[in-house]
């Protein structure tokens, strides 16, 4: 029981370029609430490059989800893959500590587009669940909303990063 | 990338580097994310996968990022097990 939550975007970048960014995607005008990052693991596994990234972000709850989380920051666990002979990258993230008030976990993959190549697919899916009892709507309602703008400006962060990694900047 | 550039969407200042989870590992973060970002480019995506190069980087850097998670009481039975790719991934 939760909300689920899907989308895709298009990133006017290959997808080596994009690869490339993702490790460089912090910091950015979009960012202000990611406090810091690190890499905790990371090896080859067959063909591929397994990574875990802890990152620490601030906690912008509500007045009403203070009562339940009390910390103003939270701990974030990002695994991914990459695999460079098929072009996939695989990310899968999620909150740790405070599961029960609120779990919000997210899986993205990053493809080549089939139709352009030099564009890069992202699709993301997301589950959003409160185990407390009573608020357990409100929180889902207030999780999916903020995952929904949380969502947003990452992919533009994500684009700016990508625009000022490759030397180029682009009006819109 | 200039600061002051009009069509920037955010116009405060942010800063260049990403900090790590303890202030006293920052610059070991920097030296091996610096190691990783070169491999990662030159090596990887061209096919080789021996990423022992940035061993010693990260051996002083994780240790450092382990004491950090320690102080702050950071689950690692959380941080150090595959969810991704097992049955535990939701779906």
């Amino acid at each position: 029981m939760g909300k689920y939550f899907e989308n895709s975007s298009i990133f006017l970048f290959a997808w080596d370029q994009v690869a490339q960014a993702f490790w460089n995607r912090y910091p950015n005008p979009h960012s202000s609430h990611v406090l810091s990052e690190d890499t905790i693991h990371r090896e080859i596994r067959g063909n591929e490059l397994y990574t875990r990234k802890l990152l620490i972000k601030t906690n912008r709850m509500p007045k009403w989800g203070a009562h339940f989380v009390k910390t103003k920051n939270v701990a974030i666990l990002e695994e991914s893959y990459v695999n460079p002979v098929d072009k996939v990258i695989t990310t899968y993230t999620r909150n740790l500590g405070y599961t029960r008030v609120m779990s919000i976990v997210e899986k993205v993959t990053y493809r080549p587009s089939p139709t352009f190549p030099d564009q890069t697919i992202a699709e993301r899916k997301a589950w959003i669940t409160s185990e407390i009892y009573g608020f357990r709507r409100a929180i889902e309602g207030f999780g999916a909303k903020r995952f929904r703008k949380n969502c947003s400006q990452a992919v533009s962060g994500f684009n700016y990063v990508l625009q000022n990694y490759k030397g180029i900047y682009s009006y819109c | 990338m200039s600061q002051t550039d009009p069509k920037q969407p955010n116009q405060q200042a942010s800063p260049q580097f990403m900090n790590s989870i303890s202030e006293e590992c920052n610059m070991l973060k920097y030296q091996y994310d610096e190691c990783f970002n070169n491999w990662f480019s030159e090596k990887f995506l061209q096919g080789n996968k021996d990423l022992s190069v940035c061993d010693p980087y990260m051996k002083l850097y994780s240790e450092c990022v382990r004491r950090a998670m320690l102080v702050k009481g950071i689950d690692t039975t959380e941080t150090d097990r595959d969810v991704l790719k097992t049955d535990s991934e939701l779906k």
